[in-house]
């Protein structure tokens, strides 16, 4: 077991060295064998993990090396698999082959074909890493690594600057989140000289009293650390833009790696983070303000592709809000069953786009319905799982999500009420997508059929979004879950019908007109709103007015090196000094003499004042 | 020990001869010197795996009377912290010299014999335990640097010499001044003359005095480190430096100034050291803030990279002055990652230069379709150099702000910042030279060969394993910083 | 020793006058002449007063002084002229302001 274990990280890192290294000389047949073989393996070993798990007692723990030890701190690189672990690698493995397998014939004609597959595998094996990790730091090196490779897939088309400058973005500011994720690692290992999160959660429950200010601090650093890769409300930013690089990388970060990194971790510290009530609260808070702002911001959008990377971060608003209010087993729930639809629709997308010439803009689509019966079909289940229609896997996460909010004492209306008008929201705009893309006059000509390296994929995703509900995680063992919950009557009804009352509303405006709201959104008011929830809320105006631009001008005024304004005034000051002096030498005798005897005459009489007392 | 030495000196005189043999002689003789004076390393570097340093924590220790009218003596000693920096010195020399293969056409032999000539006195520096014998390996070390910008530079060469000797020079006279005044306190203290570094540490100044000469040494090792305010040498002085003389210069000769903090600074005047470590802990994050913003700001690659070099350096001096032993493990960690990630930089702008004859960052753009080679080395150290998990960059960086937080938690907050702003520079920097849309006049342009991607290949398994498997040079380093830590009470 | 003998300070006053007048000649003259002058009327003041000083202690070494004064002056004179010479050679001139050539 432990050999299986160090090998589901191994194999796709292994596999990226060799295609970095050698893989420009690789036939594309041996390319796509690695890459996509190495998935399939780790998939495979997970495969036999979770099988073997039954017999298993506890978890498992593969100890590497010792990373380093400085005086009596130190480090360890382990893998650890708990429950929790696992149901993130079935995930990662299981989702990430299907997309390896999908981009194998999306990105058959480019010309960086291995490197591709290189940043592929190395940005699962990255996301491998950070939930097998039994330290902090580990988790905390695939932490980094899955920044940097979404850096380097988001900018994969290099050439054009644009793109370059959305990877940069996505980089940058989910490293501001990062910087504050590792503050709040130094706060840990100054108090429990360890970061091993197993030692880190024992120590802390022991000497932590609930709402320690110093359990607040910590837990609120590595939060933000979470809201800068989950792409929460403030530093969501970056996630809209990602869309810049190949849509199945969209797929990979939205449903398999990288944004579900911070459920992760919040999820997998739980007990460190049950000490700070005031931060899950506010994970809470962020969560749902998070879910309604990008549900909102996913309905005024055009590109296929931002509607769903809006939908992501609404989707992942949810899943904190399950945190916050501890509901974790809904939240890591929400989370499978996203990355199932999420990998859907992205997949799906990606086909529509390519199938349509590299068109995103759902204004040139309509009527594909009959052209592109597989992208069809997968929208429409995707779509009602996440419109979380009853009898999907969404509906199963979401609506469990709804009714423990629902339970919170005292703020649970509030949250209860805020996350179901975003549901309504989600529902319209996802069915909106639906209803324009596939319905309708025919717009633009689809020109091919995806392969079936790309439709099984897809089909397969089907079937999970469908039944994924079904799954029941075996996570008793791993997260503390409330025991019973009370019944719910009209709640539970009343949550059920949102989505429904979203997709009816979206039928009636877009498909059947039998409701008109160009009147709405055609005022100054409605044309207004729209372009504010186009640009996200105005968000990315505000960064670059308050820290991109300031930042910039900043570097423009210093770029001079101040500093050499202090170097050039001595030295201007020696050049005066030296022109005064050089000028007092005139060369007439006679003035020398003149100040020859005056030096003298003074220092005479000083010496004499000096003599007599 | 001394052989070291004499060998690098010998060296430098038989390359400089040996340019009448052959163009390619003089860097093919400074390699051998160097792959010599590395075997001459080798047995001490061995012995301390088998056998230890011994009880006063010097793994190798010699020392000849020089002058005995003042007490002077040749005294060198080595110890972990000494053996890795000497190592880092030689590996860097090496790169050095296979960056300068091709780009140095005029005075072969002359060229190779400073780079040579440089090193030695680095290692002498890093090796003397008699303030005497140091500064004068500090000067050994400053004039053929000197030589090497003023003579093989670039367009601005002359200014930038002039500004790089001027500050080191003014700075060392200060640091001489604290020796003397220091010796003179020794002698009038016990009666007898001595320039010991271990005499030195028996019977420490104290005193208002104390506080000049620290201050004295301090402002020597801050210039060269740099440390805002006093780096503005830097960026001239790497702009116009042949690529060897940019490598030696940011890989080693600025460790010289965090070794001697460490070394001298800190064990030699602990009281003075604590009590203004407030102040130069807000220097270091001062220096890692503005190096960041003023690199963001550069339209020089190189230059970009040397305000890099300074928002690193920051780092170190963080690490000197938190005060434990995790920031001082990571200080010096610090010191060998940044030598190997910034020395590929360079070797990587000066191969640039070689190719486009600019450095002007405006002028590239896509030359990773053109060089996909040198691409993805430039990627692997930008990586390196933003601090990424699994190099040697991340482990220091990590040591120097954990234990940052345990004395000063707001300074750490500041210093973080530096983890964000390091990223902006640096992937800019990778944007303008290396994506984008490629400039007609650069296809065609010739890729690393193998000697390069030798040398950048040695330096990035170094940063590997410095990353993943950083222990080795721990425990190299642990006894002479445990030694300072029980004699300044970290 | 007798009573006719002058005072010191008399002498002491006369060298100083003497000194002054040297003084102020060096300083206002510009033919080059006069001032190697002005330069010999101040070295005798100061001889004159190693003199009187050799007189009043009845010590040899004012004497002494006054000979190696002596030796020098007509050394200064013996530069001096040659310096004269040559001016008068280059410049044609022995205005000591058309000499500035060594104006920084």
């Amino acid at each position: 077991m432990e050999i299986l274990l160090t090998a589901v990280p191994m194999l796709p890192l292994a596999s990226a060295a060799m295609l970095l290294l050698y893989g420009r000389h690789m036939g594309k047949s041996l390319v796509t064998g690695l890459g996509v073989g190495s998935i399939g393996l780790a998939a495979l070993t997970v495969l036999a993990l979770a099988v073997q798990w039954q017999d298993a007692t506890g978890p498992v723990t593969v100890m590497l090396w010792q990373w380093f030890s400085v005086g009596n701190f130190s480090v360890d690189l382990a893998l650890r698999l708990d429950q929790l672990s696992l149901i993130w690698l079935c995930t990662i493995t299981g989702i990430g082959f299907l997309i390896h397998l999908y981009s194998s014939e999306y990105m058959g004609g480019d010309d960086n074909y291995s490197r591709y597959f290189a940043y592929l595998n190395l940005f699962v094996a990255a996301m491998l890493l950070l939930v097998l990790g039994d330290s902090m730091l580990l988790l905390f090196l695939g932490w980094e690594g899955v920044g940097l490779c979404s850096y380097l897939l988001i900018g994969f088309w290099y050439r054009d600057s644009a793109n370059g400058a959305a990877a940069r973005k996505a980089f940058i500011v989910t490293r501001a989140g990062d910087a504050a994720m590792a503050l709040g690692l130094f706060l840990l290992v100054a108090e429990f000289n360890t970061l091993n999160i197993q030692e880190i959660v024992l120590a802390a429950s022991a000497s932590w009293a609930a709402g320690e200010p110093l359990a607040t601090l910590a837990c609120a650093l590595i939060f933000t650390g979470a809201v800068g890769k989950s792409a929460q409300l403030p530093l969501q930013t970056w996630l809209p833009d990602a869309m810049a690089g190949p849509t199945p990388v969209s797929a990979l970060i939205h449903a398999a790696t990288m944004v579900t990194a911070g459920i992760y971790l919040v999820a997998r510290l739980n007990g460190l983070f049950v000490l700070a009530p005031d931060v899950l609260f506010a994970i809470a808070a962020v969560g749902v303000a998070t879910a309604l702002m990008a549900a909102c911001a996913a309905l005024a959008q055009h590109d296929i592709k931002r509607i769903l990377a809006y939908s992501t971060i609404s989707q992942l608003g949810y899943m904190f809000l399950a945190l916050g209010v501890q509901a974790w087993d809904a939240g890591v729930f929400h989370m499978m069953t996203h990355a199932f639809f999420k990998a859907l629709l992205f997949l799906a997308a990606g086909a529509v786009i390519e199938c349509l010439h590299h068109e995103q803009d759902i204004r040139k689509m309509g009527g594909l319905r009959t052209h592109l019966p597989v992208p069809f079909w997968s929208f429409l289940i995707g779509s009602a799982a996440l419109a979380a229609l009853p009898a999907t896997a969404g509906f199963a996460s979401k609506d469990l999500i709804l009714l423990r909010a629902w339970e919170v004492t005292g703020s649970g209306i509030w949250l209860w009420s805020v996350a179901a008008i975003a549901a309504m929201i989600t529902a319209l705009y996802s069915f909106k997508l639906v209803f324009v893309v596939f319905f309708g006059e025919l717009k633009t000509e689809a020109t091919h059929q995806p392969g079936w390296r790309m439709a099984l994929p897809l089909m397969l995703l089907c079937v999970l979004s469908i039944v994924g509900g079904w799954i029941s995680l075996p996570l008793a063992e791993v997260l503390p879950l409330a025991a019973n919950h009370p019944a719910h009557g009209t709640i539970a009804i009343v949550s059920a019908a949102i989505p429904i009352v979203g997709v009816a509303l979206a039928y009636f405006i877009f498909l059947g007109g039998q409701l008109n709201v160009t009147g709405l959104t055609e005022s100054s008011t409605g044309r207004w709103t729209a372009q504010y929830w186009l640009q996200g809320w105005g968000m990315d105006r505000l960064y670059d007015r308050l820290l991109v631009q300031p930042y910039a001008s900043l570097a423009q005024w210093w770029r001079g090196e101040p500093m050499d304004r202090v170097v050039a005034l001595i030295m201007g000051s020696a050049v005066t000094i030296h022109e005064q002096l050089s000028a007092s030498q005139s060369g007439r005798l006679g003035r020398y003499v003149a100040v020859l005897s005056a030096g003298l005459i003074v220092m005479l009489t000083l010496m004499l004042l000096r003599a007599t007392p | 020990m001394s052989l070291l030495i004499v060998l690098l000196l010998a060296g430098g005189l038989v390359a400089w001869l040996s340019e009448r043999f052959g163009e390619e002689m003089p860097a093919r003789v400074s390699v051998a010197t160097l792959l010599l004076t590395g075997a001459a390393l080798w047995p001490l570097a061995t012995e301390v795996l088998t056998t230890g340093p011994d009880v006063d924590g010097w793994l190798a220790y010699e020392s000849r009377t020089w002058i005995p009218r003042f007490g002077i003596q040749f005294i060198l000693a080595m110890d972990g912290m000494s053996l890795l920096l000497v190592g880092l010195t030689l590996l860097l020399g090496i790169v050095a010299v296979i960056a300068s293969w091709t780009e140095i056409k005029a005075r072969r032999g002359f060229f190779q014999a400073n780079l040579l000539w440089t090193l030695a006195g680095t290692v002498g520096v890093f090796l003397a335990m008699d303030l005497f014998l140091f500064f004068l390996f500090w000067e050994v070390m400053l004039v053929p640097m000197y030589l090497l910008i003023a003579i093989w530079g670039h367009e601005a060469r002359a200014p930038a010499a002039t500004k790089f000797f001027i500050f080191t020079q003014a700075s060392g006279l200060l640091m001489l001044l604290g020796i003397l005044t220091t010796a003179v306190a020794y002698a009038n203290q016990t009666g007898e003359w001595s320039f010991a570094y271990m005499d030195w540490l028996q019977s420490p100044l104290t005193g208002e005095l104390a506080n000049w000469v620290f201050w004295g040494f301090v402002l020597a090792f801050l210039v060269k480190l740099p440390a805002f305010p006093v780096h503005s040498w830097l960026p001239d002085a790497h702009t116009q430096a042949p690529t060897a003389g940019s490598v030696i210069l940011a890989g080693v000769l600025l460790k010289t100034g965090a070794y001697g903090l460490l070394r001298f600074g800190v064990a030699l005047f602990p009281e003075n050291a604590k009590e203004w470590s407030s102040l130069l802990l807000i220097v270091g994050v001062v220096g890692i803030l503005y190096g960041a913003v003023l690199a963001y700001g550069q339209r020089d690659f190189k230059r970009l990279v040397a305000y890099s070099s300074i928002s690193h350096m920051g780092f170190i001096l963080l690490g000197v002055f938190a005060w434990n032993g995790l920031s001082w493990s990571g200080a010096v960690l610090q010191m060998v990652a940044h030598g190997l990630s910034t020395a590929a930089l360079f070797m990587i702008a000066g191969a640039l230069q070689e190719r486009l004859h600019t450095r002007a960052l405006a002028d590239m753009g896509g030359l990773w379709k053109a060089m996909p080679r040198m691409g993805a080395m430039a990627m692997f150290f930008v990586i390196a150099s933003v601090g990424l998990p699994g190099l040697g960059n991340f482990i220091a960086e990590f040591l120097v702000l954990a234990g940052l937080w345990q004395s000063s938690p707001v300074l750490c907050a500041f210093a973080a910042i530096g983890l964000v702003t390091g990223a902006v520079y640096a992937l800019w920097m990778l944007q303008q030279a290396f994506h984008g849309p490629l400039g007609e006049q650069h296809v065609g342009l010739q890729d690393f060969n193998t000697r390069d991607m030798t040398a950048l290949g040695l330096l990035a398994i170094g940063l590997l394993g410095l990353g993943l498997y950083p222990q080795p040079a721990l425990d190299l380093i642990a006894p002479s910083l445990d030694a300072l830590a029980i004699k300044v009470g970290g | 020793m007798g009573a006719e003998m002058v005072p010191v300070e008399h002498v002491l006053v006369l060298a100083g006058l003497l000194f002054v007048i040297g003084l102020f000649g060096l300083m206002l003259r510009r033919n080059i002449i006069f001032m190697l002058m002005a330069l010999e009327v101040m070295l005798n003041s100061a001889a004159l007063a190693f003199i009187a000083a050799g007189a009043r202690w009845g010590q040899p070494d004012g004497q002494v002084i006054f000979m190696f004064i002596l030796a020098i002056a007509a050394a200064e004179v013996s530069v001096g002229l040659g310096l004269v010479l040559q001016m008068r050679r280059q410049l044609q001139s022995l205005d000591m302001n058309d000499a500035v050539r060594l104006r920084g």
